[in-house]
C-alpha cells in the first residue's frame, strides 16, 4: 500500500512481468466499471429470485428494463462525462419538459412540421447548455447553484408558456410517420430509445478512452491546475459537456413526446437525481477525474432492473426508491474503496 | 561523475531587481545558467528565490536590469513565451493527475493523434511507448505499462515524469522549485537522478532546494540569496561541504553574511 512498498518490492529484473492470469484479474477488478458490473449482476440475480415466474426474465420483461434503462441512459450518459469533468447538471429535467412543450405545442398546438419543431428543441438544450456552460465557466460560481438557477428559469418559464399558449401543461400530438419511425418504433415493446441509448453511449466511450477530448475531461475533473497549465482548454471542455447534457435532456424530451404522442412539461424532474443515480451506481467518482461510458451503461441498467423488477415482484414500487437509495450509498462507498485499489498499484 | 561545462551562458541576469509595493523582494543580482550544469539557489523563506525563477520563467518582467537568453537581451512575455524559449519550470507539487494513464499524462495538452475527422484519435500506442522510453532514461525502470494510473506511481517517480516531459518537449532550461521537499530519502534520489541525467544531457538545471546534501549532491554552482540580494556565489569545490551545510543551516556563515549585507 504504502509508497515505499511499493517501490522497495519492485527488486525484480526489467522484463519479468506478473503471470498473464493473475494480472488480468487483477486489472479488471481496478477498472471503474467492475463494481457496477458487480452491482448491475446481483441486482438481476435478485429480481431472478424474488420475482420467478413473473415474466421478469420473459422477453416482454426484458424490454420494459431495457426501455426504462434507455430513457434514462440518454441523459445519464452525458451527465457521467460531466461529472467526470467535476460538474452538475440540475437542469435537465426542466429541459426534458420544456422541449417536450416546444415539439408538443409547435407542432400540436400550432402547425409547425414535426421535422420543424424538434430540431428546434434540440437546439434549445444546447442552448440552454451553452448559457449554463458559460455562466458556470466565467463566474466560477459552483455549476450546482448555476444549474438550480436556470432549472427554475427554464422550468418556470416553459410552464407559463405551456398555459398561456395551449391553455394546459399537457399536449397531445399524432406524430408523422417518419418521425414516429426515427425516436418512437417500436420492436415487440423493445422501443427504439435503446437504440439511441447504445449509440449515445458508443459515441461517449469513443470520446472518452479514444480521443484526446477524452485526456481533457479526466484532466479537467481529476486536477483542474494541472490541466491548465499543460494547456488543456478546460473551461471549453466544460461549456461542451454541459450542452451535451442539455442535448441528451432536449433528445429524452422529444422521445418521450413521440413515444406518448404527447407532451408534458411538467414531466422530466425524476431525471435530475436519476442521472446521477445511475453514473454513480455505474462507478463515476461525485468529487470528478473518474468513471467509464461501460459503467455508466452498467449503472443504467442497474437502475432499470430495480425499476422494473420491484414491479414483477408484486411488491409496492415505492419500495424501488429504497432499494435505489440504497444501492447508491453503496456504490459511493464502494467507488471510493475501488478508487484506492486503482492508485495501489498494479 | 563528470558534467560537460561550457562557458557559454543560456540565461544571464544582469543587474535584476524586481519590487513589489513595499518590497524589494530581488535587488540587484547578476546569474549565469550554463547548459550541462546544475545552479542550485539557496537561501531562507522570504529570500527571494521563488521571485527569482519567476523572472527565469516570464511571469515577471524584472523592475530593473536585464534577461539575456544566448547572449540576447530579451523581455519575455509569459510563462507561454519562456516555455516556447525551451525554459520549463516544475512548479512544487508535480503536476500529474493520479486517476489518469501514464501515456496520457505525459501527453496531455499535446497529444499525439492519428487519423482524420470524425476518426481522429489519440495515438495510444505511440504515446505510451514515447512516455516510457523518456521516462527510463530518467531512470525510472519499474514502470512497464504505459496505461498505468500515474497515481499507482511514487511521489519520487512522478516528479521524474513531469521532468521527462519537459525535456521531451524541448526544455533547455529546467526550473525546479523544491522538487524534494516534500519527498522521502529513496524518492529524493529518484529526483535527484533525474536531475543528474538531464544535466548528463546538456539541460540547464536550476533548482531551489532546502536540504544542503541534496544541493551538495547535484549542485556545479551555487547562489546564496538572503533579503533578495546575492550574498554568495560559488562553484563546485569552492567551498567546503561544512560550510554549505552551515551556510544553509542558518550558521555562522550565513549570519556573517546577512551581517556584511545588512
Ligand atoms: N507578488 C508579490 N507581491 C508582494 N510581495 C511579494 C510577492 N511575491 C513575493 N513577495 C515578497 O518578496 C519576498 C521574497 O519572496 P519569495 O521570492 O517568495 O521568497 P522565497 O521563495 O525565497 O521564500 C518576500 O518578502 C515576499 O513576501
Ligand atoms: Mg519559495
Amino acid at each position: 500500500m504504502t509508497i515505499d512498498q511499493a517501490a522497495a518490492a519492485p527488486a525484480v529484473p526489467d522484463e519479468q512481468s506478473e503471470p498473464l492470469g493473475r494480472s488480468l484479474i487483477a486489472r479488471t477488478a481496478r477498472r471503474p466499471e467492475f463494481g457496477a458490473l458487480i452491482g448491475a449482476v446481483a441486482v438481476y440475480v435478485f429480481f431472478l429470485v424474488t420475482a420467478s415466474g413473473s415474466g421478469f426474465t420473459s422477453v416482454d420483461g426484458t424490454a420494459s428494463w431495457l426501455d426504462t434503462a434507455a430513457e434514462l441512459g440518454v441523459v445519464a450518459t452525458p451527465v457521467a462525462l460531466l461529472l467526470i469533468a467535476g460538474e452538475f447538471d440540475l437542469s435537465i429535467g426542466s429541459v426534458v419538459g420544456a422541449t417536450s412543450a416546444i415539439v408538443a405545442i409547435g407542432s400540436g398546438t400550432y402547425t409547425m412540421p414535426q421535422w420543424a419543431s424538434i430540431p428546434l428543441a434540440i437546439g434549445f438544450g444546447l442552448a440552454v447548455g451553452l448559457v449554463n456552460g458559460l455562466v458556470a465557466t466565467r463566474t466560477n460560481l459552483p455549476s450546482f447553484i448555476v444549474t438550480l438557477a436556470s432549472s427554475l428559469v427554464v422550468g418556470g418559464g416553459a410552464l407559463g408558456l405551456s398555459r398561456a399558449l395551449s391553455g394546459s401543461t399537457a399536449v397531445t400530438l399524432a406524430p408523422e410517420p417518419s418521425v414516429q419511425a426515427v425516436f418512437g418504433s417500436k420492436a415487440g415493446q423493445f422501443q427504439v430509445s435503446i437504440v439511441w441509448w447504445l449509440a449515445i453511449t458508443v459515441v461517449a466511450w469513443w470520446v472518452l478512452t479514444r480521443t484526446r477530448t477524452g485526456s481533457w475531461i479526466y484532466a479537467t475533473g481529476g486536477a483542474p491546475d494541472v490541466a491548465r497549465d499543460a494547456g488543456v482548454p478546460t473551461a471549453r471542455v466544460k461549456v461542451g459537456l454541459f450542452m451535451a447534457t442539455s442535448a441528451g435532456a432536449a433528445l429524452v424530451g422529444v422521445l418521450q413526446t413521440i413515444a406518448y404522442s404527447g407532451g408534458d412539461v411538467t414531466r422530466g424532474s425524476s431525471f435530475i437525481f436519476d442521472g446521477v443515480i445511475a453514473a454513480v451506481i455505474g462507478g463515476v467518482l461525485l468529487q470528478g477525474g473518474y468513471g467509464s461510458t461501460v459503467g455508466v451503461l452498467l449503472g443504467t441498467a442497474t437502475y432499470g432492473i430495480v425499476s422494473i423488477g420491484i414491479f414483477y415482484t408484486g411488491w409496492n414500487t415505492d419500495y424501488a426508491q429504497l432499494f435505489l437509495g440504497a444501492l447508491l450509498l453503496v456504490a459511493v462507498m464502494a467507488n471510493n474503496y475501488f478508487r484506492k485499489l486503482a492508485l495501489s498499484g498494479r | 561523475m563528470t558534467t560537460t561545462t561550457t562557458d557559454h551562458s543560456l540565461i544571464e541576469l544582469r543587474g535584476v531587481t524586481q519590487r513589489f509595493t513595499g518590497v524589494t523582494a530581488v535587488a540587484d543580482v547578476s546569474l549565469t545558467v550554463r547548459p550541462g550544469q546544475v545552479l542550485c539557489l539557496l537561501g531562507h523563506n522570504g529570500a527571494g528565490k521563488s521571485t527569482l525563477i519567476k523572472i527565469l520563467s516570464g511571469v515577471y518582467t524584472p523592475t530593473e536590469g536585464t534577461l539575456s537568453i544566448d547572449g540576447e537581451p530579451v523581455t519575455l512575455g509569459g510563462p507561454r513565451d519562456a516555455l516556447d524559449r525551451g525554459i520549463a519550470t516544475v512548479h512544487q507539487g508535480a503536476g500529474t493527475v493520479p486517476l489518469m494513464s501514464v501515456a496520457r499524462n505525459f501527453f496531455l495538452g499535446a497529444e499525439p493523434t492519428k487519423g482524420r475527422g470524425l476518426l481522429r484519435r489519440f495515438d495510444a500506442a505511440t504515446a505510451g511507448r514515447i512516455a516510457l522510453e523518456e521516462i527510463r532514461q530518467l531512470g525510472i525502470r519499474r514502470i512497464r505499462d504505459a496505461d498505468q494510473l500515474v497515481g499507482t506511481m511514487s511521489g519520487g517517480e512522478r516528479q521524474a515524469l513531469v521532468i521527462a516531459r519537459a525535456l521531451h518537449f524541448g526544455a533547455r532550461v529546467l526550473i525546479l522549485d523544491e522538487p524534494t521537499s516534500a519527498l522521502g530519502v529513496r524518492e529524493a534520489e529518484i529526483v535527484l537522478q533525474a536531475v543528474e541525467s538531464a544535466r548528463d544531457r546538456g539541460v540547464a538545471v536550476v533548482l531551489i532546494t532546502h536540504q544542503a546534501h541534496h544541493a551538495l549532491r547535484v549542485g556545479d554552482h551555487f547562489a546564496v540569496l538572503a533579503h533578495g540580494r546575492l550574498v554568495a556565489s560559488f562553484a563546485r569545490g569552492e567551498m567546503e561541504a561544512a560550510e554549505v551545510i552551515d551556510l544553509m543551516a542558518g550558521g555562522t556563515v550565513m549570519q556573517e553574511l546577512e551581517r556584511k549585507q545588512a
